[in-house]
């Protein structure tokens, strides 16, 4: 057989059936839910009389709404309940394989709590209705963000219709840098080929640089995959894949163990396996990176400066680039550590697990909130995490650097909970965009990762974090 | 869903890239658990001075005279002329719901996010990929014309501009048969149902780690 590629691999152990003009019906493993975009899906469901065709495969939390703080008030927004309690209410009706309400000692962002439990495997097709299911691709498995008709779809027949997307590859071999982190990785990833330059594409992700990092490394990666418009990014199963997995509460056990082990370690591309395309990075070269507008590919390395609109070539992109430096109330040539925070968040499905809060913590540690910063909020991204970090004193690092320690959720990541900035505020946070409004209206929002979101809150304005030793 | 047949409609540009979700519907509104209603807010922080909030009345909010789809002679747009990588970022469907709810049927642009692109045909929403040199040309017939209308025909692959020029572009097959019908993609794929038990099946005895 010709050599495949690891994409290539997932797409035909899934074809159900092909029309002839190549749109497949794919099977899918797992269906991951959340309140926001299954209400709708659940709804038309039932109006059309069907029933959902494999309740095991679901696995529903509520994320996106939940409060932060003061869980003991319950969901105060009256909306937020609605849906919070919708969701309840669905799966109460449905049923799921695993559910982990508000409150439960398990609750957490979606795309955290999946692998944490071993719901997530290596050769699934997993989808949720959220753009950044492209996380579980590092654990080899195909998955993808979908609407909520295809969420319905998924209910109603445990298939999706695909069509077979090019294959990419981008290689980053070398050595990081201290300091340099799998947030810099794929920030640096989007730089380069921008935003729409993965659109039709899945990419995996591979090269020594990726091999060493951990699985969460691997899934910061994954997760912004869709930032660079691709629905889904992956990573060749490893040893490392493995012994993540081993003795997660639904990973297999026994026999039906060394059973799945053998098949995931055949979860790789070929030798000679043919890409659509190629992008080759140099991890030596990647510096910690801030983004200095509203898209993620506007990123530059935290030595470099705000750029010149005036200097794009391509008018399209000096527009663009001059609105974001409005929006962003930014001039241009600014030096990066010349900028003033005035909110950090560190926290999202790409960087509020265990070790970016390690990560955080270590730059924390002996330093305090720098006074003209408003407020450092930490929120981890489930609630084994939060436990994980508190039996290791990260708590206590950060409430003794003036920063927020919160309960675990999506909170400032899309600002649908009271977590937001105020219009005008600046934020260095460790979430995934930084659209326009998206961590509240007029908010500005750079993207770094955890270790330099604290850098930034303990200095006050963006700073390399490789010199604060 | 509404078949899509062919389609006269006057034409509203928004000459940016990048577009996102965030800037279509913004995330307040998806706390809402229905489909429909999201028209009034579509780029509700471009269109209107206040921030907006879900369920409040949009009729009295004070709105953006510079935002373009707020100038008279755009109301009643139902065909959006588009940069490159509309509908990037989230997977949300409040999207092309707000886009629909709004009025819009066609949105033509160089290009699109993928999953923007997939949940637009879903909902009886034709997203059109054209030539930027070709769009270009659109944008500046639009924004020189006042009435601007394009005729958009699905069966046949084109767009007609004012001037009579015919403009084919590219479908795939499956989809323009849905959306020409009308068709609910449920209720097609059950019609393969034995097809999806017999590889559940399979499956299950190949992988039955996946099946726990
Ligand atoms: S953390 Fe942010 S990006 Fe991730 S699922 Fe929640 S809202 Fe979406």
């Amino acid at each position: 057989m010709a050599p495949q590629t690891l994409y290539e691999k997932l797409w035909s152990s899934h074809v159900v059936h092909q029309e002839a003009d190549g749109t497949a019906l794919i099977y899918i493993d797992r269906h991951l839910v959340h309140e926001v975009t299954s209400p709708q899906a659940f709804e038309g469901l039932k109006l059309a009389g069907r029933k959902p065709w494999r309740i095991s495969s679901i696995v529903a939390t509520a994320d996106h709404n939940t409060p932060t703080d003061h869980w003991d008030e319950g969901i105060t927004d009256p909306v937020s309940r609605q849906q919070v309690e919708t969701l309840d209410a669905n799966i109460r009706e449905v049923g799921s394989l695993a559910y982990f309400p508000f409150k439960n000692e398990r609750q957490g962002i979606i795309h955290v709590i999946g692998p944490e439990n071993g719901t997530t495997l290596p050769g699934m097709t997993v989808v949720c209705g959220d753009s950044h299911t492209s996380t579980h691709g590092a654990f080899a498995c195909l998955a993808h963000g979908i609407g909520t008709s295809e969420v319905e779809h998924v209910l109603a027949t445990q298939c999706l219709l695909q069509k077979k997307s090019k294959t990419m590859l981008v290689k980053v071999e070398g050595q990081l840098g201290r300091g340099v982190t799998a947030k810099d990785v794929v920030l640096a990833v989007i730089g380069r080929i921008g935003t729409a330059g993965g659109t039709g594409y899945a990419i995996e992700f591979g090269g020594s640089a990726i091999r060493s990092l951990s699985m969460e490394g691997r899934m910061t990666v994954c997760n912004m995959a869709i930032e660079a418009g691709a629905r889904a990014g992956l990573v060749a199963v490893d040893e490392t894949t493995i012994a993540y997995l081993r003795d997660k509460p639904f990973a297999p056990k026994g026999e039906l163990w060394d059973k799945a082990a053998a098949y995931w370690r055949t979860l790789k591309s070929d030798e000679g396996a043919q890409f659509d395309k190629i992008v080759e990075i140099d991890a030596a070269t990647i510096a910690p990176q801030v983004t200095w507008g509203t898209s993620p590919e506007m990123v530059t390395t935290v030595d470099g400066r705000v750029p010149d609109p005036a200097q794009f070539a391509d008018p399209v992109k000096r527009e663009g680039a001059e609105r974001a430096l409005k929006y962003m109330g930014l001039a241009p040539n600014t030096a990066i550590t010349e900028i003033a925070v005035d909110q950090v968040f560190i926290g999202s499905c790409t960087n509020s697990r265990i070790e970016d809060l390690r990560e955080a913590a270590a730059v924390a540690k002996g330093r305090r909130k720098a006074a003209s910063v408003k407020r450092v909020l930490v929120v981890p991204g489930s609630g084994l995490v939060k436990h994980q970090a508190e039996a290791e004193g990260l708590d206590k690092v950060f409430l003794e650097a003036g920063f927020e320690w919160r309960e675990p959720g999506c909170s400032m990541c899309l600002a649908m909970n009271a977590d937001r900035l105020e219009p005008g505020e600046r934020c260095a946070s460790t979430s995934n965009r930084n659209f326009e409004g998206r961590q509240g209206a007029g908010g500005r929002t750079h993207l770094v990762s955890p270790a330099m979101a604290a850098a930034a809150a303990v200095t006050g304005h963006f700073a390399d974090v490789r010199e604060l030793a | 869903m509404k078949p899509f047949q062919t389609f006269d409609g006057l034409v509203a540009p928004i000459d940016r890239a990048n577009v996102d979700t965030d800037a279509i519907i913004p995330k307040q509104f998806l706390k809402s658990i229905k489909r429909s209603g999201f028209g009034p807010n579509l780029f509700d922080e471009w269109r209107y001075l206040d921030v907006g909030q879900p369920g409040q009345d949009c009729t009295n909010r004070p709105k953006n005279p510079d935002f373009v789809l707020n100038q008279p002679r755009y109301q009643g747009a139902q065909i959006l002329l588009a940069r490159d990588n509309f509908g990037c970022g989230s997977s949300r469907e409040h999207a092309p719901w707000a886009l629909e709810d709004y009025g819009f049927r066609v949105i033509i642009a160089p290009s699109f996010a993928d999953i923007f692109f997939n949940n637009s045909f879903k909902n009886g929403l034709l997203p059109i990929k054209l030539d930027a040199a070709e769009l270009d040309v659109l944008f500046a017939q639009c924004e020189a014309t006042e009435g601007y209308r394009l005729k958009v025909d699905l069966a046949a692959q084109t767009i007609t501009r004012p001037d009579g020029k015919a403009i084919p572009f590219d479908v795939d097959p499956f989809r323009k048969e849905c959306l020409l019908n009308g068709w609910d993609d449920i209720g097609l794929t059950l019609r393969h149902d034995d097809e999806i038990r017999a590889f559940e099946a399979k499956r299950r005895t190949e992988h039955p780690y996946y099946f726990a």
